[in-house]
């Protein structure tokens, strides 16, 4: 039983790293209908970043974000200014082929630049930090602390979307472009401004992902399909039920590495397509898809 | 309206066909004038030729935008070891009956799939493969994770003489290639051609007059992934060794196929031929560059959509009025009724539909 309870517990807190890996995903998804291929390429471009910084700087994970963010969101605003502006439209083909080909110029990129060999932030002492939730359930520090990031980035990103005028604009975008311009925005800024703040969120998830694991430049598709799982199940539209998606996710890869360690990301998948089947709305749907 | 009947095809649609016929000709000579490497680097083509064409008629005529065809790839060769392995079938024998059931395999999958819609079918279908590839990775009386090896056994049963051996694989490699092209045009020319090409120009259309666009789509879904199947199989049987991460490689199967269907020209059967060709002389060139020569594919692919989206064979046509397969559709009047000159008939030609 308490192995059980040890397995949800590790579980739900993984769940949280994959919603920070979809947050991202739904915000330029659910304002621009673009789903961007690349996604978890450049997350890990942003643990590599984080990495360089570390190195370079010799400061913490932690102040290397205080770089690494918004070198990503100046990255995403140009990315989007210059090349995703031109795919957006009623064919889904362009984005999807330009965000592909980023993701193999980015995997490649990286190869030749930091070889193929795996590796991994370190954040000192913290990394083996744990204090017992209950008498044989034991949580790490840095679990934890990702998981609270995690809510933060979440509770941040709602924030921005319901109570600024930067969010407003943003939902404005995605209601009706041609009237939100009508109105004076510029939906070409808008959208920057968009995968801008997506790739901050990015440059969250790659830190947070390269203090925990080791990674190397192959892992990115991996990390889309984990987030894109948290999506959908948590239902389109909805930033809170991203991270009920990736908690689910995250439990249910869980449970299925308990029975067995080759069951799980396979676990994950077959409760993704076990919601599509049965919900394929998701299971906390605000807008349709 | 009396007279009126369909005619395909120009004068470039009948020159096209003779030089396809012709083209067939000269590479099923191929074993009596290349080498051994080249009729390696044929296969290869023939394989991706095969692969880009049908994820044409995928996402270019059915609008399935699909970044999960590897889950076929996989799935036929697998198949095939499984079949040869397992069930000591003949190789050859063994590729159809893997599309076969890798298109029965679809139907349930396919069934999955299509309560999504646009980019959530796209990378649904990539999670199926991930789902297949993980489930190879399972077994283990297929290798596992690891993967395996075809014995010597089996590969010595297509034939005694490795000569004989690689000159049969390669004339199953180019036949299975015409099929696919023949399979692809006939169903563009059936009726079911001319929905696909109503539902590519615009579905709302297509399914205002009437065209059961759910249906067809999921015909070409199961078509797809029977043929995808095989040629998947073929790859494999050529390779000798199977393991889940090549078998399933969404790089290796579906983005360079993209990128080659998209760069010769998508919508269009030509298209993913001259992609595929176009890819083949890039890499032989470039082959030393290594990772660089993927950035640049990449960076060409990115420049060819946003700027080119017909791809080239798109600038092509346009420009010329150029069609190698005879798939124009051109109505012909034979005006009998009471006409102005009376009698002769004048054949009149409506604009062409592609």
């Amino acid at each position: 039983m308490l192995d059980w309870i040890n397995v949800i517990v590790q579980g739900v807190l993984v769940g949280g790293l994959y919603a920070v890996f979809a947050a991202g995903l739904s915000l330029i998804f659910g304002i621009m209908r673009l789903v961007n291929i690349a996604h978890g390429d450049l997350i890990v471009l942003a643990a590599y970043l984080a990495l360089v910084t570390v190195q370079t700087l010799g400061i913490g994970p932690l102040s290397a974000l205080l770089i690494v963010a918004p070198l990503m969101a100046l990255i995403g605003y140009g990315l989007q200014r210059l090349l995703l502006n031109r795919t957006l439209g009623d064919d889904l083909l362009p984005p999807l082929l330009v965000t592909f080909g980023l993701s193999v110029i980015i995997q490649n990129g990286l190869l030749e630049i930091f070889s193929a060999d795996s590796r991994r932030l370190q954040a000192g002492a913290i990394e083996t930090a744990s204090f017992a939730l209950m008498p044989g359930v034991s949580i790490g520090v840095l679990p934890l602390l990702s998981f609270l990031v995690a809510v933060a980035v979440i509770a941040a990103l709602q924030f921005v979307l319901y109570r600024t005028a930067l969010g407003r604009a943003f939902r404005a975008t995605a209601d009706d472009p041609s009237v939100a311009q009508l109105m004076g925005l510029d939906n070409r800024h808008i959208f920057a401004l968009a995968m801008a703040l997506s790739l901050a969120v990015v440059a969250v998830a790659g830190v947070l992902l390269a203090v925990r694991a080791n990674f190397d430049p192959a892992i990115g598709p991996a990390r889309l399909i984990f987030g894109f799982e948290a999506v959908i199940i948590g239902g389109l539209g909805s930033l809170w039920g991203t991270l009920i998606g990736g908690v689910l996710l995250g439990v249910a890869q869980a449970v299925g590495a308990e029975i067995d360690p080759g069951w799980q990301t396979l676990a994950g998948h077959l409760v993704f397509l076990l919601v599509l089947a049965v919900r394929p709305e998701g299971l906390f749907p605000k807008v349709r898809g | 309206m009396k007279g009126v009947r369909v005619e395909y095809a120009g004068g470039t649609g009948r020159i096209g066909g003779w030089l396809m016929v012709l083209a067939l000709v000269v590479l099923a000579a191929a074993p009596a004038w290349g080498g051994r490497d080249d009729l390696r680097l044929l296969s290869e083509i023939y394989a991706y030729v095969g692969l880009a064409s049908l994820w044409n008629l995928l996402a270019g005529y059915a609008g399935l935008v699909s970044v999960g065809q590897q889950a076929y790839v996989g799935l036929g060769a697998y198949l095939l070891f499984a079949l040869t392995l397992r069930a000591g079938m003949p190789p050859l024998w063994a590729i159809p009956v893997a599309g076969l059931v890798s298109a029965a395999v679809a139907i349930p999958t396919a069934a999955l799939l299509f309560r999504l819609r646009g980019h959530y079918f796209a990378i649904g279908t990539w999670i199926v493969a991930e789902v297949f590839r993980l489930l190879a990775s399972q077994a283990s009386v297929l290798g596992g994770g690891s993967g395996l090896s075809l014995p010597a056994g089996i590969v010595t049963s297509i034939a005694a003489t490795r000569q004989a051996r690689e000159f049969l694989i390669y004339w199953v490699a180019l036949a299975l290639l015409a099929a696919v092209l023949l399979l692809i045009v006939w169903l563009l020319r059936s009726r079911y051609g001319l929905a696909l090409k109503a539902i590519r120009d615009n579905e709302l259309a297509a399914r205002s007059n009437g065209i059961d666009v759910t249906r067809i789509k999921f015909i070409v879904y199961i078509i797809t992934a029977f043929a995808t199947a095989m040629i998947g199989a073929l790859i494999f049987l050529q390779k000798l060794r199977i393991s889940p991460d090549a078998a399933f490689s969404v790089n290796d199967w579906t983005a360079f196929v993209i990128f080659m269907t998209v760069i010769g020209g998508i919508g269009r059967i030509e298209g993913p031929i001259v992609g595929a060709v176009l890819f083949f002389a890039l890499r032989q060139t470039l082959a030393d560059l290594g990772t660089l020569y993927l950035l640049l594919l990449g960076s060409v692919a990115i420049v060819v959509m946003l700027w080119a989206p017909k791809g080239i064979w798109g600038l092509i046509a346009d420009r010329f009025g150029w069609q190698v397969f005879p798939l124009e559709r051109h109505v012909i009047l034979d005006d009998r009724g009471p006409g102005p000159a009376g009698g002769n008939p004048t054949p009149w030609r409506s604009t062409p539909t592609r």
